[in-house]
């Protein structure tokens, strides 16, 4: 049985991922923040039901995932999206050369990584829908497996895996481009070989 | 990833699809790539794929590829909660605290 008293003791090192989970659903910090302050007030009232011994990040994040897609997502009459183009496998590797890069003992798709920004990446997550978003949010970013995902957003672990999957294909679509409009990234090799 | 793809796929040459779909074991350790690196994988499981990445580079270079796209992910993308939010929710914990009654969401 959790104590009231103990609460900000245990939950406040987690509000950094929190605050940062918040920024990626809402896309809009005045937003995060109000979402981040109802999570804890909710959190703080329920703490009597929480397991002490039990993952309490994970149990924080189902708070906020539950009060995102309740009040959040509703009040901005935002659709949810499911649609996502299908996106080849490997998507990033491929087009930074992969199997040349590979087979002449070069690792320069993994530099071109270290190129993008703390921008990029932001921005190629919140470019994701939002089933998808938290989902890879939930995994890349927080480390999360996949069986708490799946207790976090309610869904089967076979849900999960698919919208992981789905959603890191799109996500690397997304660097992708971004890349080639910084010209970190030169034109698709894939295709020029195709060409030559 | 599909096999029936090759030749009709455009941007993935038939010599790529034969690398990458050649071998069962390929195969295999490609579609377990993301179990693997999410540590989603039974023990026996994880060695099997592991041993086919100590003898074939190229699916060696696209784990180590995923692997490290996994950490640059986690790396850039946190954010530093505001002095003033920290404050905010600990006066709101201390308000709920003090009067159980008040919805302590009077937001300004």
């Amino acid at each position: 049985m959790a104590d009231q008293a103990q609460f900000a003791e245990l939950a406040m090192e987690h509000m950094g991922s929190l605050y940062t989970a918040a920024l990626r659903m809402t896309r809009n910090p005045a937003d995060a923040e109000d979402l981040v302050q109802e999570t804890y007030l909710k959190a703080y009232r329920a703490f009597g039901t929480f397991q002490a011994g039990t993952n309490l990040k994970a149990w924080l994040y189902k708070i906020l995932t539950n009060t995102f897609i309740n009040s959040y997502r509703s009040r901005k009459r935002r659709p949810e999206q499911t649609e996502l183009d299908d996106v080849e496998d490997l998507y990033l590797y491929r087009r930074l050369g992969g199997l040349e890069a590979a087979a002449a003992g070069r690792s320069a798709e993994e530099e071109v990584l270290e190129h993008f920004t703390e921008s990029d990446v932001k921005r190629a997550i919140e470019a994701l829908p939002e089933q998808f978003r938290m989902a890879v949010l939930l995994a890349d970013v927080e480390g999360f497996s996949y069986k708490e995902i799946a207790e976090i957003l309610d869904v089967p672990i076979g849900t999960v895996m698919s919208r992981l999957h789905r959603g890191r294909k799109a996500l690397q679509k997304a660097l992708f481009d971004f890349g080639m409009e910084r010209g970190l990234v030169a034109a698709p090799v894939t295709e020029s070989q195709g060409s030559s | 990833m599909e096999a029936g793809g090759a030749g009709d796929g455009g941007e993935t040459s038939e010599e790529d699809l034969a690398i990458w779909l050649g071998g069962y074991d390929c195969q295999q350790a490609m579609q377990t790539l993301y179990h693997f690196l999410d540590g989603e994988l039974t023990e026996d499981r994880r060695k099997v794929i592991q041993r086919h990445l100590e003898e074939c580079g190229p699916c060696l270079e696209a784990f180590d590829f995923e692997a490290e796209l996994k950490v640059v992910i986690a790396r850039k993308c946190h954010d530093e909660v505001p002095d003033h939010l920290r404050q905010r929710v600990l006066r709101a914990l201390t308000d709920a605290h003090n009067d159980p009654t008040s919805d302590g969401m009077s937001l300004t």
